[in-house]
């Protein structure tokens, strides 16, 4: 069996990052890009499995600019077999990625797809439920444990929910997205980086895969939420009192 | 036993007094015994230990007497023994006087009632220090809250001969923040104001009490960085990491605050404010005297606004966890980076299994990023302007020196997450010995190639009884030996000190490379520094600070302070 793990290159989780004076969106320019830390922990699952033996081939997908090839070597590190990157400029939204990665589902034919569950730059949370939709795939999001019975084609997944824990039987293939607490990933060696120079990744381009990527979402603003007041130290009951009377009004 | 124990050392005292004047003619050097060479301080105290042998075999405290007198040959001091530490042989000076009453009312005046510190369980706090080794008896803390207030509280101490203490973040080693005894202390912690940022330049003014942190949090976001990074940063000072000259994880990058401080303002003893905030590259006009305070350890004046040159943040910051079977692969490993790393190389450290073991033990949520247990860790740090460019240049550093034996594994973090978890292995370390019990911290500055011998050659010496750890920043010499024992006790004291200064001070390395002199190290000056020179620094210490009121007891030996 094959699996397909999505990968994402964002803004590094522990940056802070700042919105563009001219309100298009986050400013990325000399900014630490890392991968997406849920595609990380998708990664990490679909290695797990391999390394269980139940699948032979972990590809890694990503759909960016150059860089993109950047976070795929960062995946042969960890420890994926190829990467394929399909090249563009432009930056697609969930459906557009989805429609792309149904394409190349139909091209690679594997038996499970990975993603994580929303990345952190857009928070859309979108992909991987649209790619099961689009490839009329069973889903199941938010994992936080999979296990997966060969014989019988199928994977018993965990799913964190507001409620609790829900538990799903789903059929192969299916398209799964990892929660946080699915696993911790692994760090990528040297000897694993070595190995990864030889690991091919595979270029293709939007029209190789026949896709529309019109989009009927644009983006008017980005803007920074609203700067939150310092509080005040107040000296004396009798201020406090006073403050909540008169300017805040809730006594 | 206590008692016993105690009467044997005042009664060894004594002896020690009577002696005093015979040992003090035979300690005149002759010609045959010391040597004209460099180092020629280190023979002196080959013949001296020799001249004068306890009777019952604790030559701790005798030695230290030796060492205590130098060549004041005309200096006879008594000390009280009440304890093993170094900093317990002190005697409180007479001619400092007592607060009274009048004192904290007049402080009252100037800072108000909020802002005058008699609340016990805060000065319990302030009159501790962070390795809880040291503690004071001050009843008294100050918050003043700019230049002008420093400047009248220290005039009022310096005509009343109340000693102080200036502290800051109190993270210092070496007890140098705390009282040693009833010392005022002078916290600067309200003066937390950034003064001034030039984004071309990347000078930035600060008031002293700014938390290294927050400067680096406002950095930050004006696209810059600190030329220093330590351990402390959550809680330090800049005004304390100057009077320090703290050093940490970056200087081999960028170099040591020596460098990077381009001016302070500070106030001297006496109430006088010595404003030589200069926001300038270069300046040749006169002696350059912020470098006196850079590192006098407060024992000059307080410093109150600092300005230093900050770096711009670049965007590629790589960083590489990796394990080696001995030490001669770690210094080969250092000599490569330096040469194909070059001008990315920003931080190159080291710890040995037993710091590795430590951490893992007695901090939560940390794992070895390495699948295999080493001997020696290195965590190489670049930082670039090209992210591709120096990740390439960093995966064939590291894949070459895999290749050619160097490295047995190592693992490089893909991201912020994962690369704070590798700082947090070396930078927890000193955190994991508080938590292991009683340890005994050694600051050295050594040649490369020898920095892990004294660290097996105390494993030897001391077998069962501690576990001693080597780890540090290996790119700039400075190796930071911990004996971690379960309790303190002067046998084991004993075994350590002088053996671990005398062994230093014979590779002509320095016995405080970056941690200061404080209260623990004020009478090992002579380790690694000449006779001379020394002379010259308590003259310059009379000449600003004649009555002594700053931060007594510390950096400068106590027979060279004449009251």
């Amino acid at each position: 069996m094959k699996i397909l793990v999505a990968v994402k290159r964002v803004v590094d989780y522990a940056v802070k990052i700042r919105v563009k004076p001219d309100k298009t969106g986050v400013d990325t320019q000399n900014v630490k890009m890392s991968m997406n830390p849920f595609c990380e922990i998708a990664l990490e699952e679909a290695l797990r499995i391999k390394e269980a033996g139940f699948a032979k081939e972990v590809v890694a997908v990503s759909i960016g600019p150059s860089q993109c090839v950047d976070t795929l070597r960062t995946g042969l590190a960890m420890g994926a077999d190829r990467g394929i990157h399909v090249e563009t400029n432009s930056s697609f939204l969930p459906l557009t990625i989805a429609k792309i990665l149904k394409s190349l589902a139909e091209f690679e034919n594997p038996g499970l797809i990975f993603l994580g569950k929303q990345a952190i730059d857009d928070d859309c949370n979108q992909t991987g439920q649209m790619v099961a939709a689009l490839l009329g795939w069973p889903q199941a999001t938010f994992a936080s444990k999979v296990v997966l019975d060969k014989d019988k084609h199928v994977a018993t997944v965990d799913r964190e929910v507001d409620g609790g824990l829900e538990t799903l039987c789903v059929d192969l293939p299916a398209v799964i997205t990892t929660d946080l607490r699915l696993n911790q990933p692994r760090y990528a060696s040297l000897p694993n980086i070595m190995k990864a120079k030889s690991k091919p990744i595979k270029k293709m381009t939007v029209q190789d895969l026949k896709v529309d990527v019109k989009s009927d979402i644009e983006i008017l603003q980005v803007t920074e939420p609203p700067q939150r007041k310092s509080g005040v130290m107040v000296s004396s009951v009798d201020e406090l009192i006073d403050k909540l009377r008169n300017e805040a009004h809730v006594v | 036993m206590m008692m016993m124990m105690m009467m044997q050392r005042l009664r060894r005292s004594e002896e020690f007094i009577r002696f005093g004047f015979t040992s003090l003619i035979n300690l005149r050097p002759n010609k045959n015994s010391v040597s004209r060479s460099l180092s020629g301080f280190v023979n002196h105290y080959d013949t001296k230990g020799k001249l004068f042998e306890s009777k019952n075999g604790n030559h701790y405290n005798t030695e230290l007497h030796h060492r205590c007198l130098g060549k004041n040959l005309g200096m006879l001091q008594q000390y009280k023994c009440f304890g093993s530490s170094s900093a317990s042989q002190i005697e409180r000076n007479p001619l400092f006087s007592s607060l009274d009453s009048k004192d904290v009312s007049y402080f009252k005046e100037i800072l108000g009632d909020k802002n005058v510190v008699e609340d016990e369980e805060r000065l319990e706090t302030a009159n501790t220090d962070w390795m809880q080794k040291y503690k004071g008896s001050s009843k008294l803390m100050l918050l003043p809250k700019n230049t002008e207030e420093v400047s009248q509280i220290l005039q009022y101490c310096d005509s009343r001969r109340l000693a102080v203490v200036p502290q800051g973040g109190n993270t210092g080693l070496v007890g140098g923040s705390v009282p040693v005894f009833d010392e005022v202390i002078i916290n600067v912690g309200l003066m937390n104001k950034v003064l001034a940022f030039d984004e071309v330049s990347g000078v930035l003014v600060c008031e002293a009490g700014c938390i290294l942190e927050n400067l680096a949090t406002f950095l930050d976001t004006k696209g810059f960085i600190m030329p220093l990074d330590l351990g402390a940063k959550g809680s330090c000072h800049i005004g304390g990491n100057v009077s320090t000259n703290a050093g940490g994880l970056r200087l081999i990058r960028y170099g040591s605050l020596h460098g990077t401080v381009l001016g302070l303002e500070a106030v001297t003893a006496n109430g006088n404010v010595l404003d030589m905030l200069g926001t300038l590259r270069k300046d040749n006009t006169g002696y350059d005297l912020k470098h006196l305070f850079i590192g006098s350890e407060g024992s000059l004046g307080i410093v109150t606004k600092v300005s230093i040159l900050t770096q711009p943040k670049l965007s590629s910051v790589n960083l590489a966890f990796i394990a080696c079977k001995d030490y001669l692969s770690c210094q080969k490993i250092l000599v490569e980076a330096k040469r194909n790393l070059g001008e990315i190389l920003s931080a190159f450290e080291f710890l040995d299994s037993n710091s590795m073991d430590l951490v893992l033990n007695h901090l939560d949520g940390v794992r070895n990023p390495v699948s295999s247990t080493e001997n020696f860790y290195i965590l190489i740090e670049t930082t670039g302007s090209d992210e591709t460019n120096d990740r390439e240049k960093l995966e064939a550093f590291l894949l070459k020196s895999l290749e050619k034996g160097l490295v047995s594994d190592g693992v490089i973090a893909q991201d912020i997450n994962q690369a704070s978890s590798f700082w947090r292995i070396r930078e927890g370390i000193t955190e994991a010995l508080q938590k292991a019990g009683a340890v005994y911290k050694y600051d050295l500055s050594l040649p490369v190639e020898e920095i892990y011998n004294i660290v097996n050659d105390l494993r030897g010496r001391l077998g069962d009884l501690a576990n001693v750890m080597g780890y540090g920043h290996l790119g700039d010499g400075n190796l930071h030996l911990n004996i971690s024992a379960a309790n303190y006790n002067d046998k084991l004291l004993g075994l350590i000190e002088p053996y671990v200064y005398e062994w230093t001070s014979k590779h002509r390395g320095s016995i405080s490379a970056e941690h200061g002199l404080g209260v623990m190290k004020a009478n090992e000056i002579f380790y690694s520094k000449s006779p001379e020179t020394v002379a010259i620094m308590a003259s310059i210490k009379k000449l600003l600070d004649p009555k002594g009121i700053l931060n007594p007891y510390k950096v400068l030996p106590h027979s060279l302070i004449s009251h």
